[in-house]
């Protein structure tokens, strides 16, 4: 909730990226996560998840599409009539994903065959309008970027997280290298060596359900740090 | 016979959010008491009994070869369904509002995100994909839309219930909701007949 702010008797030139400011970047990765506290965009937090490549860029992209359909939303919202706002968000947001998916697709084409499906995905994802509803349809055009370029960097990290894990424990392999596994192409063979014949690559990693489990497990971790996140209800 | 089987398998064992984890967010969020996940949950019934067949029209009619404009437009077709599922959403909203102040408080910002709850995007790109005449698609909605009714109730039954068992104070609340949607959705897998070997082979 906004401070109650006391008339200044001088008006004091704000800084740019003060107190204020900082806190719309860093509350978003932790005490105020998109996915853990606010719980937005958790769909794809299951589905892009299985390995780290597409984890990454997916948490970039929809970072920069929170923060510049904040932008803009934030630049229009006294001109939208509220009975036509979500097309409007809505409308902002494709374009945006599209800006996004066409860049992809000029500069780095591989990556962009990969992930072309999960792209379109961020149109949907709750997180962009989410924030657009909660935050940039009430704030200036400055703080609503930062909050979205917090709430996606929020979102991305735990999304590279648990695709860490998840590709590591469930292929044995890290960004696409393969470290550990059962063949000669991993770099620690456990086929060949006494020692480690009994691994086994974890084969729940792979299902979706794998994902909820490692969130709650974020949760869990957190919430045991911040204790005025704990549920009294 | 082949509408119902349209429907059982729409409902429960294709279920959008216990076997395919989508509209996950809003599931989550308002699934902590059985009064308000019931009205989100027949709210997600109607949209989506509306926007599929909409949707379906939209697809034939509009963006097919043999459509309006005799063109392929379906790239065409994120936009168009989106646009005619937050046009629904957006009436859906004006009547509870009108109607049931209460229950438009409860919901909150997760009624315009029925928008972008992807279970409502995924139906119509289902419907899409399978191929559905305009009968299977109007039961496709509605058997997708109970779905996921009946797993938010189920959801939020088990977590009232919750509240009298010693969870470990951290994970109270939205921790246990996700380590209980994890063991539902593995329970609704064996609905499917579980088998890696053709999962792997999917992925």
């Amino acid at each position: 909730m906004a401070d109650v702010v006391v008339a200044p008797t001088e008006v004091k030139a704000e800084p740019w990226f003060g107190k204020k400011e900082q806190k719309l970047i860093k509350d978003p990765l932790h005490i105020d996560n998109p996915i853990t506290v606010q719980i937005l965009g958790v769909c794809s937090a299951l589905a892009v998840t299985t390995m780290v490549k597409p984890a990454l860029i997916m948490g970039i992209s929809v970072a920069l599409v929170t923060g510049f359909s904040n932008l803009v939303i934030s630049l229009i919202r006294n001109g939208i009539p509220k009975q036509i706002r979500m097309i409007v968000q809505l409308v902002v947001i494709a374009v945006l994903v599209t800006i996004v998916e066409q860049v992809l697709k000029a500069f780095s084409f591989d990556v962009w065959k990969q992930l072309s499906v999960f792209i379109g995905l961020i149109i949907t994802n709750c997180i962009v309008m989410g924030r657009l509803e909660a935050f940039a349809m009430s704030n200036k055009p400055w703080p609503a970027f930062l909050d979205g370029i917090g709430n996606g960097l929020g979102y991305a990290w735990i999304l590279v997280a648990i695709a860490a894990i998840r590709e590591f424990f469930g292929r044995g392999a890290l960004l696409g290298y393969k470290i550990i596994g059962a063949g000669p192409e991993f770099l620690v063979n456990t086929k060949a060596s006494a020692l480690l014949s009994w691994y086994q690559p974890n084969g729940m990693m792979v299902l979706p359900a794998s994902a909820m489990f490692l969130i709650a497990i974020i949760i869990w971790i957190q919430r045991s740090k911040e204790a005025k996140l704990i549920d009294i209800s | 016979m082949d509408l119902l089987n349209i429907f059982i398998k729409s409902a429960f064992i294709e279920n959008m959010v216990l076997a395919y984890f989508i509209g996950m967010c809003s599931f989550l969020a308002v699934s902590k008491s059985v009064k308000t996940a019931i009205g989100l949950g027949a709210a997600v019934i109607f949209v989506l009994a509306i926007t599929v067949p909409i949707n379906w029209v939209v697809s034939e009619l509009v963006l097919g070869p043999n459509g309006l404009f005799k063109t392929d437009l379906t790239f065409l077709r994120f936009i168009l369904f989106i646009a005619s599922i937050a046009a629904t959403v957006q009436l859906v909203e004006m009547a509870v509002e009108k109607y049931s102040p209460s229950l438009y408080n409860a919901l909150g910002i997760f009624l315009p995100l029925i928008t972008v709850n992807c279970a409502i995007l995924g139906a119509a790109l289902f419907m899409v994909a399978r191929e559905y005449n305009f009968s299977e698609s109007v039961v496709y909605g509605i058997g997708s839309g109970f779905g996921w009714f009946i797993a938010i109730v189920l959801m939020a039954a088990i977590r009232e219930k919750m509240r009298y068992s010693q969870v470990p104070a951290a994970l109270r609340g939205l921790g246990m909701a996700f380590i209980l949607t994890a063991f539902l959705g593995i329970a609704f897998m064996s609905l499917m007949g579980i088998n890696p070997a053709t999962y792997f082979a999917k992925h």
